[in-house]
């Protein structure tokens, strides 16, 4: 059967709740209440329907969009109940036939992003307390029971029918790649015997030995479903503070203008954010992303606090955030991102003096939201070099930014202003996904080397940077142009595939942690898995799936 | 061993006496099953002497083997139809190949939903039906009743060997949670919906036996084309007992019309209800919901499940041998789907619509069974014609269930859906007044004053014969 490539409209990343199709989502108390609804007809791009609460970027985008509302809007909840609308289905994973039609760099960029929702559940619960229980009123299936995994705790339906279920393997010929595989041996660490025979079991399992088997905390039956997750929800939230009293509402942000300018690799397209510009050349496949910095920022804690989704750093980030995402789903050809950081750099100092020693739960959030946004950033396919040229500004969350890029070139001139400098937020605050700083990582086999970069107090130029060992290259002004030319030339013009390969290789030197074994080990063994002709080609187990055929295997074990 | 005579106790042709592995797990499992009996079947005529049919071998008239027996000693038996040695999988990729005498282990868990799925509808109507005893128009009728009970009390036992015999400790404990799932209960129902519907009066187990009991004709008609000739065999074996369960509900609801029309004959512009009948249109009401619940059991009209279930030789279409291409690769079904609220014409590959190609054919049989009700009203001269709800008529599974139609498949908008509908399905009003005429008649003969006499006794038996005694 031939795969069609149905013409995908861009993703849509800004949502809000008044314009949730797929989520029924209520507060109440310190108790949240998220159910998924989704709406068959309501897919993100024409050719398949959301049966059966199967979901699509669209539905991802909207449970991603919640959680970060119940971190700033809802302080006072502390257990987040995630189940399902349908009668006797939680939800079926990803929607098959979406995924079936889709190229193969919209799988992984789906699922990267799917992955990324889920580990911010968790980042919910281990940074802020929020407890999720997974109430499955109904059948759980791949992606669903994947969700369920990201909980805290879950609770499964006794109707001796509704089943908790990793059908992939059997029924696809490919992974549970959300996580799924992972979480069953990492998080609820159970033996890989029994992860074996449930991940082959097409239907399942139920019931006490779902419990047995730790797949699942609880069972209860129908007749006191309600009251079980009741109580489950409140024995959860008694473990738990409330981080606040009044949330903030995330304001909608919306580019402020758009415009044409001039570059050495022609014109660029130029959209403009109240702190961003993103400005892209399709030729050349190179963006440039500039954070300007403010010119008056907060200074205090009740400034931060006041400006609410307006404190510039809170609203930079979720521009960043959104760039980011729009670069990966809806600029696929895009090979190279220059990032700039430019402005005063006390405007760092300040804020991240406050990001780093406050307590205050808005600005604790706003730091864990950086964390994931520099995540984010790692976690993107394409290349960043950091550019530090005139007005450039690297210091403390700044810095982080430029760690996070897999180069970093420094403007080595006199008439030119380049500001690197640390801050406490560069000492761990702001961990990678491997669970250690960006400079521990950096500097993995010279640990003094980052105590030293530690140690500078004051900002730094380029010539320092150098020595200190974070600019990779430090041209001057003479070489400059032409260097920066023949890097962004150099690296448009490798194999797109490598480029990611290597890169997602070499940016998570250090420990493993589940986080990095879901994005280095599950996620690329699924990638490779879906590109193959026993998952893709015209008799491959995702093809037929679903068909009037039988899957047909190359039987040769790789 | 035990020393059980297991040719006595349990009637078989599966050589059970020396099969000690199948001994075992029925021993364990038999002791469940008469509790079972006990708790949730029609446990308060356990001790009344039945004059039921027992199937004592898989010969030609062994099927059918007459006497009073008390319902806990009824002689459950295992039979498959002797095996045919050269039969070959009939439909799917395997085609042509040796039919499988042991599970494929590529297919055993679909083959075994597949066997679980048909089992837990048997225990289930048995609950469903547990209260009826009380309630029967006649002996004739109790008995009857009580024959259905016990076939699908054997139809489990016949479902339970195949677990037993070919699915290891799966098929075990399969096999004890077919005993602890309940008709209706919040907790842990029955599978299938329609199995969880309360039938608590006479005419909706007519409409049952009729309607639900088809459904079960055709799956089995599907299952006896299967690939796993031991599951074919045994489906084909329990055809014969179906073809009786659906004798009592065509007949019985006939002779509910027949005594209709004959009120209506001698009361004309009288209300039927003034004289303990039942409106002929409240009998359209309950064909309507039995009909359109039942129809909801073959699944989605487009199925990957149906698909994976054909091309894999283990359920084909009733009368596979009637068809011309058994791959049925190449062929699509044209059906209509309701797409965001709007029928739409869709051709679908044939595998994929099995589920809608053997509910044609259940369309097909149940049309039968409204010809003769209405040959029943033509014969009384009254003008009233049955008919069945079209396919999309109040559905809950697959397309139709997104959506509101009337009896002729028409879509209808919500609130007229909720206008109308007590026009079409029986109201509470209908149900009381149906529930209010259930009284039993215990006297040989006799029979309720809403239901005729039966035509013919059974087994050739006189009218006033005592089929059920103290």
């Amino acid at each position: 059967m031939a795969v069609q490539h149905a013409p995908a409209p861009p993703v849509q990343f800004q949502t809000s709740p008044s314009r949730y199709r797929h989520f029924q989502f209520q507060v109440q108390g310190d108790l949240a209440r998220l159910s998924m609804n989704v709406q068959q007809f309501e897919p993100q791009r024409e050719g398949y329907e959301l049966k059966l609460n199967s979901y699509d970027i669209g539905v991802d985008v909207e449970l991603a969009d919640c959680l970060q509302r119940l971190r700033f809007e809802h302080p006072k909840v502390r257990t987040v109940v995630v189940t399902g609308s349908l009668e006797r289905v939680f939800c079926a994973g990803a929607n098959i036939v979406m995924l079936r039609s889709s190229t193969h760099g919209f799988k992984v960029n789906f699922c990267r992003y799917t992955n990324e929702t889920r580990l911010a559940i968790e980042d919910a619960s281990d940074k802020s307390g929020l407890r999720f229980l997974a109430a499955l009123n109904g059948t759980a299936s791949g992606g669903g029971y994947e969700l369920a995994l990201a909980c805290d705790k879950i609770l499964l339906v006794d109707d001796r029918n509704s089943a908790v279920s990793f059908p992939e393997v059997p029924l696809l010929g490919v992974l549970p790649g959300t996580g799924g595989l992972t979480r069953l041996t990492d998080k609820r660490k159970i033996r890989r015997d029994r992860c074996d025979v449930f991940s082959t079991l097409a239907e399942g399992i139920k019931g006490k030995r779902a419990v047995e088997w730790n797949l699942v905390d609880a069972i209860a039956p129908l007749s006191r479903w309600d009251e079980a997750v009741a109580e489950m929800a409140r024995s959860m939230a008694a473990g738990t503070k409330a981080r606040g009293e009044q949330g903030i509402e995330l304001e909608s942000i919306e580019p402020e203008g758009s415009d044409q300018v001039a570059s050495a690799y022609g014109p660029l397209e130029r959209t403009r954010w109240r702190h961003l510009d993103l400005s892209i050349s399709r030729s050349a496949r190179c963006a440039e992303l500039t954070l300007r910095l403010p010119e008056r920022w907060e200074t205090t804690q009740a400034q931060a606090l006041s400006a609410q989704s307006g404190w510039w750093i809170l609203r930079a980030l979720r521009e960043l955030d959104l760039c980011l995402c729009n670069l990966r789903f809806n600029e696929p050809n895009l090979a190279l991102v220059l990032l700039r950081v430019q402005g005063n750099p006390k405007a760092w100092r300040d804020t991240d003096n406050l990001l780093a020693a406050s307590t205050h739960w808005l600005v604790r959030e706003t730091r864990f939201f950086a964390a994931r946004v520099l995540k984010r950033l790692e976690n993107t396919a394409k290349s960043f070099y950091a550019i530090a040229d005139q007005h450039a500004a690297f210091v403390g969350t700044g810095l982080e930014l430029a760690l996070a890029c897999d180069r970093i070139y420094a403007k080595d001139d006199e008439q030119c202003a380049v500001h690197f400098g640390v801050t406490p937020m560069n000492a761990g605050v702001l961990p990678m996904s491997n669970g250690i700083s960006r400079l521990q990582t950096r500097f993995l086999g010279t640990p003094e080397q980052a105590s030293q970069v530690l140690a500078q107090t004051e900002d730094f130029d380029t010539a320092r940077a150098s020595e200190l060992g974070l600019a990779t290259f430090a041209p001057d002004a003479i070489d400059w142009e032409d260097e920066l030319r023949l890097a962004i030339e150099e690296r448009t013009s490798f194999s797109p595939d490598g480029m990611t390969g290597m890169e997602q290789n070499l940016r998570f030197a250090g420990p493993e942690t589940m986080e990095t074994k879901i994005f280095g080990r599950l996620s690329a063994w699924q990638n490779w898995i879906f590109q193959r002709p026993n998952a893709v080609g015209e008799r491959g187990a995702l093809t037929t799936y679903g068909t009037p055929l039988r899957p047909s295997f190359d039987t040769q074990r790789t | 061993m035990t020393g059980i005579d297991y040719s006595q106790k349990i009637p078989n042709n599966v050589d059970l006496a020396s099969d000690k592995r199948l001994q075992r797990a029925l021993e364990a499992w038999q002791p469940n099953y008469l509790e079972w009996w006990n708790s949730v079947g029609p446990t308060d005529f356990n001790t009344k002497d039945v004059y039921l049919r027992t199937a004592i071998s898989a010969e030609k008239d062994g099927w059918a083997h007459f006497g009073y027996v008390k319902m806990p000693d009824y002689r459950w038996g295992i039979f498959l139809e002797p095996r045919d040695e050269k039969r070959t999988v009939g439909f799917g990729d395997h085609f042509g190949e040796p039919a499988w005498q042991q599970v494929p282990g590529e297919y055993r868990n679909w083959l075994r939903r597949l066997i679980v799925t048909q089992a837990d509808t048997e225990p289930a109507s048995v609950e469903q039906q547990r209260l009826l005893g009380h309630t029967a128009p006649s002996l004739y009728d109790l008995r009857n009743l009580f024959q259905v009970n016990v076939e699908e009390g054997r139809h489990l036992w016949a479902m339970v060997y195949l677990l037993h015999t070919y699915f290891g400790k799966d098929g075990r404990d399969e096999a004890e949670e077919l005993l602890q799932r309940r008709s209706g209960n919040p907790d842990h129902p029955r599978i299938l919906g329609t199995f969880n519907e309360p039938c608590t009066d006479w005419l909706s187990f007519f409409c049952f036996t009729m309607f639900t009991d088809r459904d079960g004709k055709f799956q089995l008609l599907a299952l006896a084309e299967s690939g796993f000739d031991p599951l074919a065999r045994t489906c084909r074996f329990m055809l014969t007992e179906e073809a009786h369960h659906m004798f009592v509900g065509q007949t019985g609801v006939a002779r509910v019309i027949e005594r209709t029309c004959q009120v209506m004959q001698a009361h004309p512009d009288k209300d039927v209800r003034d004289y303990g009948a039942i409106p002929l249109d409240v009998i359209q009401k309950y064909i309507n919901f039995w009909a359109s619940s039942s129809t909801d059991l073959y699944g989605a009209e487009i199925s990957s499940n149906s698909a994976n279930f054909f091309r894999s030789g283990l359920k084909g279409r009733a009368y596979e041998e009637r068809y011309d291409d058994h791959l049925a690769l190449e062929g699509s079904y044209a059906f209509e789907n309701l797409v965001d609220g709007q029928l739409v014409r869709e051709e679908v590959p044939l595998r994929n619509a099995m589920n809608e190609v053997l509910r044609d054919e259940y369309v097909k049989d149940n049309e039968k069974g409204i010809a003769y009700w209405n040959r029943v009203c033509e014969r009384m001269g009254n003008p009233f014609r049955f008919r069945l709800p079209q396919r999309r008529f109040h559905r809950k599974i697959g397309v139709y269930a997104g959506g509101h139609f009337d009896l002729d498949g028409n879509a209808l908008s919500q609130a007229e859906w909720e206008r109308r509908q007590g026009d079409w399905l029986p109201t509470a009003k209908d149900r009381a007044f149906v529930q209010g005429l259930m009284q039993p008649v215990t006297t040989p003969g006799k029979s309720a004053g809403w239901i005729a006499p039966p035509a013919k006794g059974v087994n050739d038996q006189p009218a006033d014969f005592l089929y059920v005694r103290a």
